[in-house]
């Protein structure tokens, strides 16, 4: 996709960055003039993916996890990859409620979270590759231009 | 994330002060258990209204202490949920099992 801004940042897959990430975002989508309801759609939505790559895709080792951000016109696209496990059956994966940890209390809804959120998402994964999350939200504050 | 208590009879308010993300679930999943054990409450309350942000990770604290709860007979409402965080129970269907309220009074009224 064209863009007229980039940024790109990669950290850890340490629990501790999931608030970092979603902070870095939100600072990255205030040049749209979000307002406080589409800052929070997308905080939640990137919480969540990252949330995914550190539980799932790494499990109990650290590997790396890469957030990317462009932004075309009032569209911000958030590109959340990892190098972990994969997911096996993706379409079960996105399923309201289904967790492959229900021991840790997750509740499932990771996914159902970022569909609702946010305007499109693309999920392809690849076993023992690892995962890429795309997502697009349009802010309607630019659209009164 | 900071938790505030109050204990009104048997019922226990619990006050959230921050984020409450996967990364700080855990420990508050630990401490509030503590408490709920130590202080043999029977119903829950969670007050809300300083949560500054919640993601699913929430949703599975909740429901959680909700089984724990729900099984020795007792209640589990929140109040003061923000708008974001409402659409998110919403989703979850949470309020097919626990109550939404106002404020502290309303709830401690259905408990």
């Amino acid at each position: 996709m064209e863009y007229n801004n980039y940024m790109k940042i990669e950290f850890d897959s340490k629990s501790q960055n999931e608030a970092f990430a979603r902070v870095v975002v939100a600072s990255f989508a205030s040049q749209l003039d979000p307002t406080i309801e589409e800052i929070t759609d997308i905080k939640t939505a990137v919480s969540e993916a990252v949330t995914n790559s550190i539980i799932h895709g790494y499990e109990s080792s650290t590997g790396l996890v890469t957030v990317t951000c462009k932004i075309n016109g009032n569209k911000l696209e958030i590109i959340i990859e990892d190098e972990g496990q994969g997911i096996d059956n993706v379409e079960e994966a996105m399923q309201p409620l289904f967790t492959s940890k229900p021991q840790l209390e997750r509740s499932g809804m990771g996914f159902t979270v970022m569909e609702t959120f946010m305007d499109e998402i693309e999920v392809y994964s690849e076993l023992k590759k690892g995962t890429t999350i795309r997502m697009v939200k349009k802010f309607k504050s630019l659209n009164v231009e | 994330m900071q938790l505030q208590y109050e204990m009104v009879d048997h019922t226990l308010i619990v006050k959230f002060d921050g984020e409450l993300d996967h990364h700080s679930a855990e420990n508050i999943r630990t401490e509030l258990d503590d408490v709920i054990s130590q202080r043999r409450v029977k119903n829950l309350i969670f007050d809300l209204n300083e949560m500054r942000f919640m993601d699913s990770s929430g949703i599975g604290v909740i429901i959680g202490r909700y089984k724990n709860i729900s099984k020795l007979g007792g209640k589990v409402s929140v109040i003061h949920v923000t708008d974001s965080i409402d659409k998110i129970f919403n989703l979850a269907g949470l309020y097919n099992i626990i109550s939404k309220h106002n404020n502290k009074s309303e709830a401690l009224n259905c408990m």
